[in-house]
């Protein structure tokens, strides 16, 4: 249960993913912003950290992704194609009457633990499968995407109690801090700064990244747990449409769906970015 | 010698190394269990969702958790958790909500757990029982874990009073305590005793009356329901819940299914809720003593005769 992809491979794996998600865009549309906030970091998450094998995907001692920000699927499924999962022609079946692939995560499709969607589940369910893994004298370990916004969710404290309180180091949380939910700037709302602090006065560790640069992101994952017998957790600096600079930073870009012209373009406009 | 609620889940865990208890601090069905399972008890504190999340991440990696948790708090607050991480992908997770119907006594609205079969019954996959005893519950619980799926148990951890089992809990089927041919009443959870000792009033007034533990809502006993619509003259529904979702939804519901006459009242908490007391208290005023089910049955039978004389004269007219 080794990867295979080298350090070259992973910006032009990261590029390829975000290709596959302009590709759902157009069809039917997508919480693309979200998707692409936080694809560099499932791209070395699922390429370079996650002892998981793609051709034995419930195997019993594999570790366990959680992508509890589940409007950010089409990043999931993208990358999970990319990693061997399914084949990339799937992805066109976004949101068709004979798959399952639509807005948010199905178990039904190979490589994903958990149907997310509803906000602030993911953190309770991996801290149930890090315990497990304790119990059982097992090496799985856990890595759950969390967004910003799904902070204000109160079942979030709620696991970060118990996470701290079960010494749960086996358990990694990292946060798509791109600063824009739904509709408004997170700070505009319900401010969440100091969040490391946050954090650690609640007994975990955290490191801060930035969440686009692919090598501090691996050396930071290889790093887990930061502290013995504290979960950890990465704070992801973010930028919610990474990638393409029509839509970077934008509060009003939430939900989109292209025209097979405007899926052109934004191609166009990775490959101008990523040049 | 009977087996407690907790002893069995001790037993139980004894026997299969997946089970591991849960709960939101409430301890006090379960004293002896932190001690007996180790770190195979995991309280987590008081919060509900996150309960019912890890547990279902538990389940995920293959442990079979056993959730205990306030029936009020856990049904409904953590109502979501349990529908889309729990029941929705059909893991094995057991909800044991303790205190709840009339069981809440003096506690108030807070804490009336008298819609939580309803709710349970709504969620994908998940088997909901009500068991009318201690020994009941005990054997509810065994066959909750050997079943593969969710399972939500009311903890009626009672005395079985006048009862004597005749079956263990089998998933889907009731019980017959009393076979009678006047009357049926189908009922379930804390009131079974009552209902068993309304019957024997009766059959001292030479009114034979069934009684059966329907013990199982979700599954239920459709059979059970059938036979006692066509072989009494009526049947009662006896239960502390509400009407919607609970056993007199599932008997009207059925009844209609098979499209069969019958004779149905019902005797259920009104959705408001009932006075909070002592639990003697709320039997008094609520209704739902020996002799206040003993008087429904008379008042029915009596009104069904009536108004069989009145169709017996408008024929000869």
């Amino acid at each position: 249960m080794t990867s295979t992809a080298t350090p070259g491979t992973l910006a032009s794996t990261s590029i390829r993913a975000r290709k596959h998600i302009i590709t759902m865009a157009a069809k039917g549309g997508c919480f693309i912003g979200a998707a692409f906030s936080c694809v560099d970091l499932l791209t070395v998450i699922y390429s370079r950290f996650l002892r998981i094998d793609p051709n034995d995907p419930r195997n019993r001692e594999r570790d366990f992704f959680i992508l509890s920000k589940g409007h950010a699927a089409p990043a999931l499924y993208a990358v999970l194609a990319e990693r061997g999962f399914f084949p990339i022609e799937r992805l066109a079946h976004h949101l068709s009457a004979n798959d399952f692939i639509y807005w948010h995560p199905n178990t039904r499709i190979p490589g994903v633990e958990m149907n997310t969607g509803s906000l602030g589940h993911g953190l309770s369910v991996g801290i149930g499968v890090a315990l497990s893994a304790k119990l059982d004298g097992s090496f799985t370990r856990v890595v759950v995407l969390l967004g910003d916004g799904e902070l204000q969710e109160g079942s979030i404290w709620e696991a970060a109690l118990v996470a701290a309180s079960r010494k749960l180091d086996n358990l990694t949380a990292v946060i798509d801090r791109n600063r824009i939910q739904a509709n408004l700037q997170t700070e505009d709302l319900s401010p969440l700064e100091p969040l490391r602090e946050k954090f650690s006065s609640f007994g975990w560790s955290p490191r801060t990244v930035d969440g686009h640069d692919l090598s501090q992101i691996l050396s930071t994952l290889n790093e887990v747990p930061f502290q013995h017998g504290r979960p950890s957790v990465i704070i992801a600096n973010t930028v919610r449409g990474k990638g393409i600079a029509s839509l970077e930073g934008r509060v009003d870009k939430w939900f989109v769906e292209f025209s097979d012209e405007e899926a052109k373009r934004a191609v166009e406009e990775l490959e101008e970015y990523y040049r | 010698m009977m087996e407690t609620y907790a002893d069995t889940l001790a037993r139980l865990a004894g026997e299969d190394e997946r089970i591991v208890v849960l709960t939101a601090e409430n301890r006090i069905h379960i004293k002896t269990l932190p001690e007996k399972l180790k770190d195979r008890f995991i309280d987590v504190g008081i919060c509900e969702q996150t309960l019912v999340g890890v547990a279902a991440g538990l389940a995920m990696k293959g442990k079979i958790p056993f959730v205990h948790g306030i029936a009020a708090f856990v049904t409904m607050r953590a109502f979501e958790f349990i529908r889309t991480d729990v029941g929705i992908p059909r893991l094995s997770v057991k909800i044991v909500g303790s205190f709840p119907g009339f069981l809440s006594e003096g506690n108030g609205p807070t804490h009336q757990a008298i819609e939580d079969l309803a709710l349970m019954r709504l969620v994908p996959n998940m088997v909901a029982l009500s068991p009318s005893d201690e020994e009941d519950l005990s054997s509810a619980t065994a066959a909750a874990a050997i079943h593969e799926g969710p399972v939500y148990i009311r903890c009626t951890n009672v005395s079985p009073g006048s009862i004597k089992h005749q079956t263990p809990f089998v998933i889907g089927k009731s019980e017959t305590l009393r076979e009678g041919s006047d009357a049926a009443i189908l009922v379930h959870g804390l009131l079974t005793n009552n209902a068993f000792l309304a019957a024997q009033i009766l059959a001292r007034e030479g009114i034979s009356v069934r009684v059966v533990n329907m013990r199982s809502l979700q599954p239920f006993d459709e059979e059970a329901i059938v036979r006692a619509a066509g072989e009494t003259r009526m049947v009662l529904t006896v239960e502390d819940h509400i009407r919607t979702g609970g056993l007199s939804s599932i008997v009207s519901e059925t009844i209609a299914k098979y499209q069969i006459t019958a004779q149905v009242a019902s005797m259920s908490v009104n959705q408001s809720g009932f006075h909070p007391g002592p639990l003697a208290n709320i039997f008094e005023q609520e209704g739902f003593t020996a002799e206040a089910i003993a008087h429904r049955i008379k008042r029915e039978l009596s009104a069904r005769e009536l108004q069989a004389g009145i169709n017996h004269r408008m024929k000869k007219n």
